[in-house]
C-alpha cells in the first residue's frame, strides 16, 4: 500500500523536481528580456531578419533531410544485409558529441582538410589549399549537412525501437501482395503504425537542430551567425549591457522553436491526408523502389562515410606530429597530446560517469515510476506538465542556465557532485523520457492481464514481466540521458562554480584555443564514455535474452 | 455454494445494456457465450475478469464459489483465463512460464522445479523447461499457456477463444485436452466463442452476451 | 498568543544578531598592507583561479605555479579552466545578484580589458591591493605602463599584472620573403596576394585590436586614440580605415564572405596553408607552436614601423572571494622573478615580463639573460614600440560599425 502511495506521488514528484529549475530558468530569461529595452535593441539589430532565417532554415531543412534519410533507409532496405552494415556503422556515431562531430567535418571538408589533402596535389594540381568557401556559407548548407550527420542515426535508433510494435514485416507482406512496391507498401502500411512513437523524437531533433550552438559556430555562417550562436556571443560578451538583448533574443528564439514545431504538425496532417489521398487512388508506386533504394543506400553509406572520416581525422590528429598540407597523413605519430591530457583525465573521467551514472539511473528511475503511475492509475501528464518537461529542450541554454544557476546560489544547493547532477537531470529526464515513453505505453497489455489473472501484483507485472520485456528500451533511455549527460559543459561549470570538473568541461576549455591535437584527444575520451554506455544498453539485453527469439529486435 | 455464479450481471455503455447474464456454472461444467464479433462477447469477458474500462458501469454480482469476487482485482479473483493468442512471456523459458503461475506459497527452488515439470509431462511435453516459446509449434504453445493457468490454480476458467487459431486437425485435439482437464480439475469455465463447434464440443449452456438461449447449430 | 509570539520575535531577533557576529569574521577581507596576516590567513587555503584553458601551455604552467604556491605558502592552487573569461564574470555577477556577498566561488581571475573594466564599474573586484603586493617595486611602472593603464583605464590597483602581451604578425617566409611594415603595405600585399590574409572577426577580441592597429596606422593624431570617442569627430577620423577596409576585403580570404572566429582559428588557418600572414597578441606564441610541431619552420614574426598595440595580462579578485587572502599571495607569487623568467621561457610559455629587469639581483636577472628566444621570437629591442590601447570606447564602437559594415551580409 505505502509502495503504491509513493508511486501515485512520482509524477508529482518529478514536476516539483522539474519546476523548480525550470521556472528558475525561465524566469531568469524573461526577466532580463523586459529590462534596458532588451527588445527594441534586438529588433534594432541588423543581422536579426536573416539570422532568424537561418536559423528556422538550417533546422527545418536538416530535421527533413535527416528524417527522409532514415525514413528511406529503413522503407528501402530494412533486413537486407547493406540495412545491417550500415546500422551497424551508424549506431556507435550516436555517441559522437556535437562539438566534436563539427570540428571533425571541419577538418574533413575545408580546403585544407583532409579530402583536399588526400587529393592534392597529385589529383588536383594544389600545393596550396584553394580559396573556397565550403565550410562557414552564407546559405548554411555546411551547417545544415553537420546536423544531418548528427541527427540520421538518432532518429534510426528511435524508428527502430518503434518497428517491433508496427508489425512491419507482416504489413509489408500484405502490401507485396497487393502488388505495392516495397517502399509505397512501407510509407503507405508501417509509417502510419510507428509515427506516433516517433512524433517526439521528431520534435526534439527539430528543437534542437534549431538551437544547437556548437556546431552552428564551427560549420554555419557568421555574418551573421544563426540567432542560437548569436545568443551566445552576446550573453559570454564582456559588455554586460548587451545580456538583456540576449534575453530578447531567447525570447524570438523560443517563439521560433514553437512556431517550426506548430508548422511541422500542420505539415503531418496535410501529409497524413495527402497520404490517405494517394492509398484511395491505388497507385503502386514500383517506380519508388528503383531509385529510392539505391538513393537512400547512397545517402546512408554518404552518411556513415563522412561521420567515420570526421571521427578518424579528429582520432589521427590526437597521435600527429607536425601534419602540413598537402601531406595526406601527419609526418610521424606521437602520443604528446594524450601525455598532455593524461594527469587531470583520471579524476575528470570518473566524476563525468559518477555524474552521468546519477543523473541517468535518477532520471530512468523517474520516467519509470511516472510512466507505471499512468498505466497503473491513470495519471497522464497533462499540458502543463509537458511543458515543464519540453522547455529546457527547446529553451537556449545559455539565456535559461543564468536564472537556474541564481536558484543554485539562492538556496546554496550548488558547487558538489550533487548538484551538479540535478542540474544535468533537468536536462537528462526529458530525452530520458522522450526515448522511453512510446515504447513503454506500446507494450501489449494482455500481457497485463495474463500476469494478473495468474495472481501476479501489479508490482510483480512491473518488476518481473514489463521491466525485463522492456529493458532494451530501459537501458537505451538510460543510455541516451547517460550521453546527455556527459555532454553538459554550462550546466556543470555554472553550478559546479568551478568545483566539479568533467571531461567535456576540460574538452571545451581546451577546445577553445583550437588544438586539434588536443580536440582529438578530448573528442575521443567523450565519445568513448557514451558510446561504452551504448554498448551496454545493447549488449546487456542481448545477453540476458540471448535464447529468447521473441526478445529481438524486429521480432 | 461452489462453482460461478453470475447473478444478474450486467454491463452499461452510455446506457445501452450490452452484456446481460444470468446463469450457474457448476464446478466442470462450462458456459458458452457465442455471438458475432461485436456483440459484446469480449465486453462480458472484461467483466468477469475485471478489467472494464471506465466508460462501463456493472451491476450485478460475481460469486465464486460462495465468495463475492464482483469489486476485486483481477489478480484476486481466482479466476484463470486463456486467450486467443497464447499470450506466452517472450522473455521466459517455458519453465519461467510456468513458475511464474506457481502460487508463492509452494517454496523451495526443487519443488517448485518439480511442480513445473509435472505439469510439463501432463501436457506431453516432459523436458520443455528450459526451451524457448518463440521456437514451439501452435499447439505446444497452446499447452503451455493452458498449463500455466491451471498451476495459478484459478477456481474459475475463462477462455477467450482459445482455439480459433490452431488448424484444424490440432484444434479438435486441443479442445478434447482442455475440456478433458476442466472436467478433470473440476474447474467452473466460461468459453467466449464465435464458432458453434466450439459451444457444441463445451457441452454446456449457450448463450449469447445478452442472456438469451442460443439454439445448437446455428 | 501574544506571548508566543513575542517569544517567537525575540528569538528570531537573537538569531540575526548570532548570525551577524558568527559572519562578520569571514566579512573582514585580509589587508594586503599587513602581509604576514596574509601570509599566515592563506596557509591551508585553496584557491580556486578561474583561467582561459585553450592552451595545454597556460595550464601546465598554471600547475607548475600551483606546486610552488604550496611549497612556498602552503596554499593550494586550482585552476578553473573556462572557455571564456565571461563564465567568470558571469558567475561573480550572478552570485551578487543572489545576495552572496561572501564565500563566493571565484578566487582569482585572469582578467584584462572589458572584463575588468565591466567588473570595474560595478564594483565586483576586492582591492585596491596590486600596489602593496611585496613584489610591486620589481614591477616596470615606468617603462611599461601598461602595467597600470588596462585599455586606458587606470587599474587603481585593482588588478595586479602578471604578463606583457603585443601584437606581433606571423608570415610564412617560405611564401613573403618581405613582409608588409604597415597599413599600406598589408593592403598592397594582400591585393597582389588574393585570399591568402584574413582576420578574427570583430567583436572578436583580436580582431578589434587590428582595426585599432590598422586605425593607429591612417589615423593624423595618434594621440586622439586615448581620448574616448568624440560622436562630433569619429565619422571623419575612421573614415581612412574604412575606406582600407573597403579596398583589401576582395582580397581577403574567402572574399570577406567568412572570417575566422578568434585568435586560435586564425593560427590554425596559418598552420593549414590556407593563409600567409597572421598575428597574435603573443611574441613567443610562433616559436613555442613552432616547437611543438604545430606550425611549419619558415613562419616567422615581425611587428609595424611605429609600433604595434600591447597590453598587459592581469590577475584580479572577486570582492566575494572565498580565500582572498590565498589569492593575494598567487598574485603576488606571479611577479616573482623566477616565475616571471620562467612564463618568459618559450618553450613554456614565451610571455614578456611585466618586470624592471634593471631592479632584478644580478641573479634573477641572469635567469633572464639565459633564456633563448626561439627561432621566431623577435628580440625586445627588435619588437618595436608597445603602442597603448585606445580608449575602451574606440574598441566598442568600431567593432558596432564593423558588424553593421561586413558582419551582416546583405
Amino acid at each position: 500500500m505505502t509502495a503504491d502511495g509513493a508511486l501515485r506521488f512520482a509524477p508529482r514528484l518529478t514536476l516539483l523536481l522539474m519546476a523548480g529549475p525550470v521556472i528558475a530558468g525561465l524566469a531568469g530569461t524573461l526577466r532580463p528580456a523586459f529590462e534596458a529595452d532588451g527588445m527594441a535593441r534586438l529588433l534594432d539589430w541588423p543581422g536579426l531578419a536573416r539570422a532568424v532565417a537561418l536559423s528556422l532554415g538550417t533546422g527545418i531543412a536538416s530535421t527533413l533531410l535527416s528524417l527522409a534519410i532514415a525514413l528511406g533507409l529503413v522503407a528501402a532496405l530494412q533486413g537486407g544485409r547493406l540495412f545491417t552494415l550500415i546500422l551497424r556503422l551508424l549506431s556507435p556515431l550516436l555517441a559522437v558529441p556535437h562539438a566534436a562531430a563539427a570540428l571533425g567535418l571541419a577538418f574533413l571538408l575545408a580546403p585544407s582538410g583532409w579530402i583536399a589533402r588526400a587529393l592534392s596535389p597529385w589529383a588536383t594540381g594544389w600545393t596550396q589549399p584553394p580559396d573556397l568557401l565550403i565550410l562557414n556559407d552564407p546559405a548554411g548548407l555546411a551547417l545544415t549537412a553537420g546536423l544531418v550527420l548528427k541527427e540520421v542515426p538518432f532518429l534510426l535508433l528511435i524508428l527502430i525501437a518503434a518497428l517491433p510494435q508496427a508489425d512491419a514485416p507482416r504489413r509489408l507482406m500484405l502490401m507485396a501482395s497487393l502488388g505495392y512496391g516495397r517502399v509505397a507498401g512501407w510509407m503507405l502500411s508501417v509509417l502510419p503504425a510507428v509515427w506516433p512513437q516517433m512524433r517526439p523524437a521528431v520534435y526534439a531533433v527539430l528543437a534542437y537542430s534549431m538551437t544547437a550552438v556548437d556546431m552552428a559556430i564551427v560549420l554555419g555562417p557568421a555574418l551573421p551567425p544563426t540567432l542560437s550562436a548569436q545568443l551566445v556571443l552576446w550573453m559570454t560578451s564582456p559588455d554586460l549591457s548587451i545580456h538583456p538583448v540576449a534575453a530578447a533574443g531567447a525570447l524570438v528564439q523560443l517563439g521560433l522553436v514553437l512556431a517550426a514545431l506548430a508548422l511541422l504538425r500542420c505539415a503531418e496532417t496535410g501529409l497524413a491526408r495527402l497520404g490517405c489521398r494517394l492509398a484511395l487512388t491505388g497507385r503502386r508506386q514500383i517506380w519508388a523502389d528503383r531509385w529510392l533504394a539505391p538513393l537512400a543506400a547512397g545517402a546512408g553509406l554518404l552518411v556513415v562515410l563522412l561521420m567515420a572520416g570526421s571521427m578518424a581525422g579528429l582520432a589521427l590528429w590526437s597521435f600527429a606530429g607536425p601534419w602540413v598540407f598537402p601531406d595526406a597523413l601527419p609526418q610521424r605519430l606521437e602520443l604528446d597530446a594524450w601525455a598532455r591530457a593524461a594527469p587531470g583525465l583520471g579524476p575528470a573521467a570518473l566524476e563525468t560517469v559518477l555524474l552521468a551514472a546519477l543523473s541517468a539511473a535518477l532520471a530512468t528511475g523517474l520516467v519509470l515510476a511516472c510512466l507505471e503511475a499512468e498505466s497503473r492509475f491513470g495519471l497522464k501528464p497533462g499540458g502543463g506538465a509537458l511543458w515543464l518537461l519540453w522547455l529546457p529542450l527547446i529553451m537556449p541554454q545559455v539565456a535559461f542556465l543564468p536564472g537556474l544557476a541564481e536558484l543554485g546560489l539562492r538556496t546554496g544547493v550548488e558547487g558538489s557532485t550533487g548538484a551538479v547532477a540535478a542540474a544535468h537531470l533537468v536536462f537528462v529526464l526529458p530525452y530520458v523520457f522522450l526515448s522511453l515513453a512510446a515504447p513503454w505505453r506500446a507494450w501489449d497489455p494482455r500481457i497485463a492481464v495474463a500476469g494478473a489473472a495468474l495472481g501476479a501484483t501489479p508490482g510483480r507485472i512491473f518488476w518481473r514481466l514489463r521491466l525485463p520485456m522492456l529493458l532494451r528500451p530501459v537501458l537505451t533511455a538510460a543510455a541516451v540521458g547517460f550521453a546527455v549527460s556527459v555532454g553538459q559543459y554550462l550546466p556543470t561549470l555554472l553550478i559546479g562554480g568551478g568545483r566539479v570538473t568533467t571531461l567535456t568541461t576540460e574538452a571545451v576549455a581546451l577546445s577553445s584555443g583550437g588544438n586539434r591535437r588536443i580536440i582529438g584527444t578530448f573528442a575521443m575520451l567523450q565519445l568513448a564514455l557514451p558510446l561504452l554506455a551504448f554498448a551496454l544498453a545493447l549488449a546487456l539485453p542481448a545477453a540476458l535474452f540471448r535464447n529468447r527469439a521473441g526478445m529481438r529486435p524486429g521480432a | 455454494m461452489s462453482g460461478l455464479v453470475l447473478d444478474r450481471l450486467e454491463v452499461r455503455a452510455k446506457g445501452k445494456l450490452i452484456v446481460a447474464l444470468d446463469a450457474v456454472v457448476k464446478p466442470g461444467g462450462v458456459l458458452t457465450i457465442m455471438g458475432p464479433s461485436g456483440s459484446g462477447k469480449s465486453t462480458a469477458l472484461a467483466a468477469i475478469i475485471g478489467t472494464l474500462g471506465p466508460e462501463f458501469s456493472l451491476s450485478g454480482r460475481l460469486i465464486l464459489d460462495g465468495r463475492d469476487i464482483t469489486g476485486l482485482p483481477t489478480r484476486a479473483r481466482g479466476v484463470g483465463l486463456l486467450f486467443q493468442d497464447d499470450v506466452l512471456f517472450p522473455h521466459l523459458s517455458v519453465g519461467g512460464n510456468l513458475a511464474f503461475a506457481l502460487p508463492a506459497a509452494l517454496r523451495g527452488r526443487k519443488a517448485r522445479r518439480a511442480a513445473v515439470e509435472a505439469a510439463l509431462a501432463k501436457a506431453g511435453l516432459a523436458g520443455f523447461a528450459d526451451r524457448d516459446p518463440a521456437t514451439l509449434s501452435g499447439g505446444e504453445r497452446a499447452r503451455v499457456a493452458l498449463m500455466r493457468t491451471l498451476l495459478a490454480e484459478p477456481r474459475a476458467l475463462l477462455l477467450d477463444e482459445p482455439f480459433s487459431r490452431l488448424d484444424a486437425g490440432l484444434r479438435d485435439r486441443i479442445r478434447a485436452f482442455v475440456l478433458d482437464l476442466i472436467r478433470a480439475e473440476r474447474i467452473p469455465a466460461v468459453l467466449v466463442t464465435h464458432q458453434a463447434d466450439d459451444a457444441e464440443a463445451a457441452g454446456g449452456r449457450i448463450l449469447d452476451p445478452l442472456g438469451r438461449p442460443v439454439p445448437p447449430g446455428t | 498568543m501574544n506571548a508566543v509570539w513575542g517569544g517567537a520575535m525575540k528569538m528570531s531577533a537573537a538569531a540575526i544578531v548570532v548570525a551577524a557576529c558568527t559572519a562578520l569574521p569571514a566579512v573582514a577581507q585580509p589587508d594586503p598592507s599587513d602581509w604576514a596576516a596574509v601570509l599566515q590567513e592563506a596557509r591551508g587555503q585553496t584557491v580556486y583561479w578561474h583561467a582561459w584553458g585553450g592552451d595545454p601551455r597556460i595550464n601546465d604552467f598554471i600547475l607548475w605555479v600551483a606546486d610552488e604556491a604550496l611549497s612556498r605558502h602552503g596554499v593550494s592552487l586550482t585552476q578553473v579552466k573556462l572557455a571564456s573569461t565571461a563564465d567568470a564574470v558571469a558567475r561573480v555577477v550572478s552570485e551578487k545578484q543572489a545576495g552572496q556577498d561572501q564565500g563566493g566561488a571565484v578566487d582569482l581571475i585572469w582578467i584584462n580589458g572589458e572584463n575588468f573594466a565591466a567588473m570595474k564599474g560595478k564594483g565586483l573586484l576586492f582591492g585596491p591591493f596590486a600596489e602593496q603586493l611585496p613584489n610591486w617595486p620589481l614591477v616596470d611602472v615606468a617603462g611599461k605602463p601598461a602595467t597600470r593603464m588596462d585599455f586606458t583605464e587606470p587599474t587603481l590597483g585593482l588588478e595586479s599584472p602578471w604578463a606583457m602581451a603585443q601584437l606581433v604578425f606571423e608570415y610564412d617566409s617560405a611564401r613573403v620573403p618581405a613582409p608588409p611594415l604597415g597599413a599600406g603595405q598589408l593592403l598592397d600585399w594582400a591585393k597582389a596576394n588574393p585570399g591568402r590574409f584574413t582576420y578574427p572577426r570583430p567583436p572578436d577580441y583580436l580582431g578589434t585590436t587590428f582595426l585599432k592597429q590598422v586605425l593607429y596606422g591612417v589615423i593624423d593624431d595618434p594621440d586622439l586614440l586615448l581620448q574616448p570617442v568624440d560622436p562630433a569627430t569619429y565619422d571623419r577620423l575612421t573614415a581612412p580605415l574604412w575606406a582600407w577596409l573597403e579596398e583589401i576585403t576582395p582580397a581577403l580570404w574567402r572574399q570577406g564572405q567568412a572570417y575566422p572566429a578568434n585568435e586560435p582559428a586564425l593560427g590554425q588557418l596559418l598552420a593549414d596553408g590556407e593563409i600567409d600572414i597572421a598575428f597574435a597578441f603573443n611574441t613567443g606564441r610562433a616559436s613555442a607552436a613552432i616547437a611543438a610541431g604545430e606550425l611549419p619552420q619558415t613562419i616567422r614574426t615581425n611587428t609595424w614601423t611605429g609600433g604595434t598595440i600591447g597590453n598587459a595580462s592581469f590577475v584580479a579578485i572577486p570582492y566575494n572571494a572565498a580565500h582572498a587572502a590565498g589569492a593575494l599571495v598567487v598574485a603576488n607569487l606571479l611577479l616573482d622573478p623566477r616565475v616571471q623568467a620562467r612564463a618568459q621561457d618559450p618553450d613554456v610559455l614565451g610571455f614578456q615580463t611585466v618586470l624592471n629587469l634593471s631592479a632584478l639581483s644580478g641573479q634573477d636577472r641572469a635567469r633572464f639573460d639565459a633564456l633563448d628566444l626561439g627561432i621566431a621570437t623577435l628580440a625586445p629591442h627588435d619588437l618595436g614600440p608597445a603602442l597603448p590601447e585606445p580608449h575602451a570606447s574606440w574598441m566598442t564602437r568600431i567593432s558596432q560599425d564593423w558588424i553593421r559594415r561586413y558582419g551582416v551580409a546583405q
